[in-house]
């Protein structure tokens, strides 16, 4: 009982983290703070609700790939958001107020 | 303990549908980019969702590969792209 409460509450804080995150990218200005607000349920949410299914799974054997599955995200998440984020500052996609200093301009990347 | 779930695939459903909304409307394709990735990210969620519901492991096979389609998807669209104004 008690850990079908704790499941409950990692899958119900993984799936709030993934509906604030969808209201980040909804309403914020560019894409940069977008990705901001979209890494999150990437990374914390699903790994919570992971986490949940997990418990849930009470030691099935299926439960590794959950496992598997964190650990492809948590590996995977920086590469995509590096690609990303270098490719948004290359187009000049980004305002001249969001970044304070420059520190990819003497690069000249 | 139903209405646990109910909440949880209510807010995962917003959470989609907002993100939709972001991918269709986005000014830039990388903006589409990031919705895309981050409705990955709620499907691999809802997904878990209904493994805790069912205790049914059918779909976890499912989990794993679109975690890592996902990120080829991704990565391949940011590497090849086309600028939006030469289109």
């Amino acid at each position: 009982m008690i850990v079908d409460i704790i499941a409950a509450v990692l899958i119900l804080t993984g799936s709030l983290l993934a509906f604030t995150a969808a209201i980040g990218i909804v309403r914020f200005p560019d894409t940069l703070s977008r990705m901001h607000a979209a890494t999150k349920p990437q990374t914390f949410g699903m790994i919570l609700v992971l986490i949940g299914a997990f418990i849930k799974l009470e030691g099935h054997p299926d439960g590794g790939m959950l496992v598997l599955t964190g650990l492809f995200t948590l590996i995977t998440a920086p590469v995509v958001a590096q690609r990303v984020g270098r490719l948004v500052y290359r187009e000049q996609a980004l305002g001249e107020k969001v970044v304070d200093e420059d520190d990819l301009a003497a690069r000249n990347c | 303990m139903t209405v646990v779930w109910i909440i949880s695939a209510t807010l995962l459903l917003a959470a989609a549908a907002l993100t939709a909304y972001r991918t269709l409307r986005g000014p830039t394709t990388v903006d589409r980019l990031v919705g895309v990735d981050a409705l990955v990210a709620i499907a691999i969620c809802g997904l878990s969702v209904w493994v805790a519901y069912t205790a049914d492991t059918t779909v976890v096979p499912g989990i794993v590969a679109l975690s890592l389609v996902g990120f080829i998807g991704s990565v391949s669209v940011a590497r090849f792209r086309v600028r939006d104004n030469q289109l």
